[in-house]
């Protein structure tokens, strides 16, 4: 068809501007709300440490040492030492890579399918949004962490399993929500209008009712990637998916805990407040992202 | 002159917002004495709402009184404390809004909401509360009011809920009733009976009214003096005949003038040496470009009372068809089925003599005939996808359906937008930096880019001031000579029908009841129907400034 | 009258939309267990089991029956209720789960009852006074709160009060040692030993319970305030409360009879969430305070797998979610006028 033209800014001039006004609503946003500056700050340094954690920690994190097992945080070991007399420090750093990308990844096959499957529903309706609709009513029936560790208990002790275990069940929030926002907005004035300008069901779909879905959904995606870490963290504690010896701070709690009742706090601490606060800034992002990606924000 | 009621003396408001301070509204004054009905009237933006909110102290968080005294039955209002405030509200001052089913706590029963004024004023016990409140409902005219008192909002009709809003304001005998719009989105008829509800219970309790509005017609008909507000200022204050017969300040003679009334031409809203001054076409209508016949269309099953009942009706090419109803009355749905949004259930649609109405809607988008139909939707702001430029809604169109190159869409935009009087800086910019006017001109402009050969207009005044709405309209008869369109009109308002259409059908529960060339049809109505809905109608009275020429 | 009957049809309604959910639970319960890679009866017979006794156990199970046929098996078992036995105390899923669910819902309750006591008034007081230092703040507590991982918030807990302060009871289960248990009536310790009038067993019970009830609540602050806040604000600024405020009605009342009445109903509609939430994170904190709960109870048997057990929970838990559920969109139609009247 001849309807392959894009439809954007027609020319170059408006697209760098479009660029800076960008950069400059980017300004406004961080400037206007302090916690949204102090949470994208925050998530800068997660990533940093995702990517460049094996390089950053001063030791091994695998590395045991009997003769300095379970010392308190000093100098040389700024968390302590666990019960093998690895760092502490080292192992909740390098871990930070593995936890942000089961929640990453998780969270993003939940996002594409979930709103895929919620905004067909959503805009035509019929059996695919009775289907649709009794998957997601399906897998809502459970108590949603009960399922992830049914999943992964059937499937198998793997990271993969978690993986999928927590996509299934955060998919129903996409699913539910880009359905909602698409039905409301299906029969709205700018998409008859742009029916009368020619544009197919797909088209309309796709430019014209997705954009105006993705404001809410990125505080979704945001809450959900807290979500997700907690998840899967909670289920390592319970021995599921991440295995010892790997650096996991769910695990790295749980193994710390037997040791709280000696007085030994810095095992369980540490990566307990790590946990704490990737999912703190995770929750507190979500605000940001959805003024930065809303126009109606910009002045 | 005795000592008057409400004595607002210099008064300002300010709102603290993103940028700043705004003064919405700057040293105005204003004096109510008893017994008297007193009308704001005003676009929007003009302060006249936040006046009266001021008048009460209910002005949201982000707004307080900045300067200036408000004074009720010798009470200093702007200073008062809670308790006094309480005492006055509800009591000695009421208001009642727009949108009355949103006024109404949703999930409250009618009668308690009407005895919950009463018991907290000390009007009722708890033992009498329930009858006093019935007795209110009798007087707002209720039928049943035994059987209204346990309804909940949603299961009442928008007048209803109006009269249980008057109802709660009327309970405790106040001295004033301040009504904010009370009629905007109610259908003309029941706004006609509300007004006079309202009056006659004003003058039966000899309590004055604050009545505001962005309606002059309104005004005129039912108040003993008009303050005109423009910019949070009152421009003109003066009793509403001599406003008429004389208006002093240019802002009145405009908004005057833009009014629409029985037998101004669509240029006379606009100032003589204004260029947007249309020159009222008198081209005949030419053969049939579109003809409906015996459309009908159901939303429940088929035992359901149809939305549309077997409906036939033609335009000519070049002809302007207004089509006139009440809300429910089954237009919106002939528009979505005209412009292949809708399918019908049975009967043809013709274009050029071509059955268009065999082609599902789902597949219209690719029909060749797709770019000859256009429409002009009744809310601007929702019509426009939020995240888009203006300059992006409009070339749309263009692409989809001219094929047009980068550059040639480019260069047509910005004709059309030139066409349409929208600035070229404008065309950058997203809808919500937009005004309510420049907005229904970008839909505009979208809708005659690929120069249809019939364009829908659903109400495209509507939602703008009249101000806006004379530039629109002369806008639309302009554009329709140059282009050589057909219209169809769809209007709640018979005045702004009668300044744009060669012919005018009246539409009720599905079916046509009448239809005729406009100026016999206005005049000389056969059907009861439409005589009621031109009854109904407020007119202001003609400004002796503006010559009477006969209507076209 | 009319409105009685919608009613009553409405929860009907309701009751018969719980159908498809609990078909849908036996469905994927079933394909947890037996259509996913792996043997089954390798499972059920546990990992120290020999090769006789997993093929014996295949046939005694049915898994040499085709798919259909297994799923009919499976659904005439549940409807008897034979949830297989537990591997490890040898005992029938279905009497454990029994005798472990109400040390569960004790916990469960008592922490949404802190949760709600907490959060609602939070909400409330955040809304009545929306971008103060107040608002701030109770964001600031909420979003802490639900960012907290509950077995993190219990340890930390349980080092300040028990190992640091000695105040509160060795995390051990439902009753100190030194306590007898009291007579079953309900089964939640705390209401009846006050039902035999033993404050002193009563009051070790609450002890034992304080700890995991507030690291649970605390995880459920968040959505409850956040609703509660975000419904007050939108009904405080809507049209009418501004009519209440314009007649002259006391704050008081307005924002009780007229604003928290409606905010309520979507607040309630939360506890749907809240409860999903709870019931997991349940799981957690009974590992954390060693609860003899089936969440506890679950953890074990997987760490043993045993696969009857962890089925048996994972069912339990669907059935119980989709209950309370059920009684929550009833409530909600029992609140609401609006429901039940569109034909």
């Amino acid at each position: 068809m001849r309807a392959t033209t894009a439809t954007q800014v027609p020319n170059t001039a408006a697209k760098t501007t479009a660029f800076g006004r960008f950069v400059r609503h980017l300004g406004y946003v961080m400037t206007e709300n302090p916690v949204t500056a102090l949470a994208f700050g925050l998530f800068l340094i997660f990533v940093i440490a995702a990517i460049f954690g094996p390089w950053l920690s001063p030791h091994d994190p695998l590395a045991t040492l009997s003769a300095r097992a379970l010392q308190p945080p000093s100098w040389d070991h700024w968390f302590g030492t666990d019960q093998l007399g690895r760092d502490v420090f080292s192992r909740v750093i390098v871990a930070t890579r593995l936890d942000l990308m089961i929640a990453v990844t998780a969270v993003a096959m939940a996002f594409v399918v979930g709103s895929a499957l919620g905004a067909i529903a959503g805009y035509f309706g019929g059996w695919w949004d009775r289907i649709t609709g009794r998957l997601v009513d399906t897998i809502m029936a459970f108590p949603l962490f009960v399922l992830a560790m049914g999943i992964v208990a059937a499937a198998g002790n793997t990271i993969d399993n978690i993986v999928y275990a927590t996509a299934i069940i955060n998919l129903p929030f996409y699913a539910r929500m880009a359905r909602a926002e698409v039905n409301i907005r299906r029969n709205s004035g700018f998409v008859q209008a742009a029916r009368l300008s020619g544009n197919g069901d797909w088209r309309i779909l796709a430019f014209q009712l997705f954009p105006n879905v993705l404001p809410p959904m990125m505080v979704q995606i945001s809450l959900n990637l807290g979500w997700a870490i907690l998840n899967a963290a909670g289920l390592s504690f319970i021995g599921l998916g991440v295995r010892p010896p790997t650096p996991e701070w769910g695990i790295m709690v749980a193994e710390g805990a037997n040791f709280i009742v000696s007085g030994e706090w810095w095992l369980a601490l540490f990566p307990g407040l790590a946990l704490m606060l990737a999912v703190f800034t995770f929750n507190l992002l979500g605000d940001g992202l959805r003024d930065l990606v809303d126009p109606l924000r910009r002045t | 002159m005795t000592v008057p009621l409400v004595d607002i003396r210099d008064l300002s408001v300010e709102f603290n917002t993103r940028r700043g301070t705004v003064s919405a509204v700057k040293r105005v004054s204003l004096q109510i004495a008893k017994g008297e009905t007193v009308g704001i009237v005003g676009e929007s933006g003009s302060g006249k709402s936040v006046t009266s909110y001021a008048l009460m102290r209910i002005l949201d968080r982000a707004g307080r009184i900045a300067g200036g005294s408000v004074v009720f039955g010798g009470v200093d209002v702007a200073n008062a404390d809670k308790r006094t405030l309480s005492e006055l509200r509800g009591r000695e001052m009421s208001m009642i809004f727009q949108n009355p089913r949103a006024a109404l706590n949703p999930i409250r029963r009618v009668g308690q909401q009407i005895e919950d004024v009463l018991l907290e004023h000390g009007m009722a016990k708890h033992g009498n509360a329930r009858d006093k409140a019935i007795k209110m409902l009798a007087a707002v005219r209720i039928a049943d009011p035994e059987k209204r008192y346990s309804a909940y909002p949603f299961e009442l009709s928008g007048g209803m809920c109006q009269r249980i809003v008057i109802a709660i304001a009327l309970a405790c005998r106040p001295q004033l009733l301040i009504a904010d719009e009370p009629t905007t989105g109610l259908d003309v008829t029941t706004q006609k009976t509300v007004m006079e509800l309202i009056v006659e219970l004003a003058r039966e309790r000899d309590m004055a009214t604050l009545f505001i509005t962005h309606d002059l017609g309104l005004a005129a008909t039912w108040c003993d003096r008009i303050l005109v507000m423009e910019n949070g200022e009152v421009v003109e204050a003066k009793p509403t005949r001599e406003l008429f017969a004389a208006p002093s300040h240019p802002y009145t003679r405009r908004l005057l003038q833009a009014t629409p009334h029985r037998d101004s031409r669509v240029c006379d809203l606009l100032p003589v040496d204004d260029p947007r001054r249309a020159v009222p076409s008198t081209a005949a209508p030419g053969k049939p470009l579109l003809e409906v016949k015996a459309v009908t269309k159901r939303f429940g099953g088929a035992s359901s009372r149809p939305a549309v009942d077997a409906l036939s009706f033609q335009i000519g090419e070049g002809e302007s068809l207004g089509l006139v109803g009440e809300s429910g009355c089954g237009k919106s749905t002939t528009s979505a089925m005209i412009m292949r949004l809708l399918d019908p259930d049975s009967g043809q649609i013709l274009f050029r003599s071509d059955d268009i109405g065999t082609v599902t809607a789902r597949r219209f988008a690719s029909h060749p005939a797709r770019r000859s139909l256009q429409m002009v939707f009744q809310d601007p702001t929702d019509s426009l996808n939020p995240r888009w430029s203006a300059r992006r809604s409009i070339a749309d169109p263009l692409y989809r359906l001219a094929a047009s190159s980068r550059r040639a869409a480019e260069r047509q935009v910005n004709e059309l937008a030139e066409r349409v009087g929208l600035s070229n800086h404008l065309l950058e910019r997203f809808p919500h930096q937009l005004s309510g006017g420049q907005k229904a001109r970008v839909g505009i402009a979208r809708a005659v880019a690929l120069s249809p050969s019939l364009l829908i207009l659903d109400e495209p005044t509507a939602a703008l001031d009249v101000s806006v709405q004379a530039v629109v309209l002369n806008l639309l008869v302009s554009l329709r000579e140059q282009l050589g369109m057909s219209y169809l009109f769809i209007s709640h308002d018979l005045n702004v029908v009668r300044l744009v259409c060669d012919r005018v059908m009246v539409m009720r529960a599905g079916q046509i009841v009448e239809q005729g060339p406009t100026a016999s049809l206005l005049t000389h109505p056969s059907h009861d129907y439409t005589r009621t809905l031109l009854d109904a109608i407020p007119h202001p009275p003609a400004s002796s400034r503006q010559p009477r020429e006969a209507a076209t | 009258m009319m409105n009685t009957s919608g009613r009553t049809r409405m929860i009907a309604y309701r009751l018969l939309q719980a159908i498809p959910a609990i078909i849908g639970i036996v469905i994927v319960s079933f394909i947890l267990t037996r259509a996913l890679p792996g043997d089954p009866a390798a499972y059920f017979a546990g990992p120290a089991a020999s090769s006789e006794s997993i093929e014996q156990i295949r046939r005694t199970m049915g898994l040499d029956q085709p798919l259909p046929v297994q799923f009919l098996a499976y659904v005439k078992d549940l409807v008897t209720g034979d949830l297989g036995h537990s591997i490890s105390t040898g005992q029938p899923v279905l009497t454990e789960l029994g005798a472990r669910l109400p040390a569960s819902l004790e916990l469960t309750g008592f922490a949404l009852l802190f949760s709600m006591a907490v959060a609602l008034p939070l909400g409330i007081l955040a809304a009545s006074r929306p971008n103060s230092w107040v608002d701030h703040l109770c964001r600031f507590v909420v979003t802490a709160g639900v960012s907290l991982p509950v077995f993190f918030t219990g340890l930390a807990l349980v080092y300040l009060f028990y190992y640091l302060l000695g105040w509160a009871p060795s995390p051990m289960g439902r009753i100190d040692i030194l306590y007898l248990s009291p007579p079953k009536i309900t089964g939640f310790y705390v209401i009846d030993s006050l039902l035999a009038g033993d404050l002193e067993t009563a009051r070790a019970a609450l002890a034992q319970l304080i700890l995991p009830a507030i690291t649970l609540g605390l995880f459920t602050l968040a959505p409850i305030a956040r609703m509660t806040r975000a419904a007050m604000i939108q009904i405080l600024e809507g049209e009418f409360v501004r009519t209440a405020r314009a007649a002259g009605l006391s704050r008081r009342s307005m924002l009780y009879t007229y604003a928290l009445r409606n905010a309520i109903l979507p607040v309630i509609t939360t506890l749907g969430m809240v409860f999903s939430f709870t019931l997991g994170a349940n799981v957690l904190v009974e590992k954390v305070f060693a609860w003899p709960g089936i969440g506890s109870w679950a953890v074990e048997a997987l760490v043993v797998s045993d696969y009857a057990a962890v089925q048996g929970f994972v069912l339990a838990m669907a059935l119980l979610f989709v209950t309370i559920n059920l009684v929550i969109d009833i409530l909600y139609t029992l609140i609401d006028p609006r429901l039940g009247m569109e034909s």
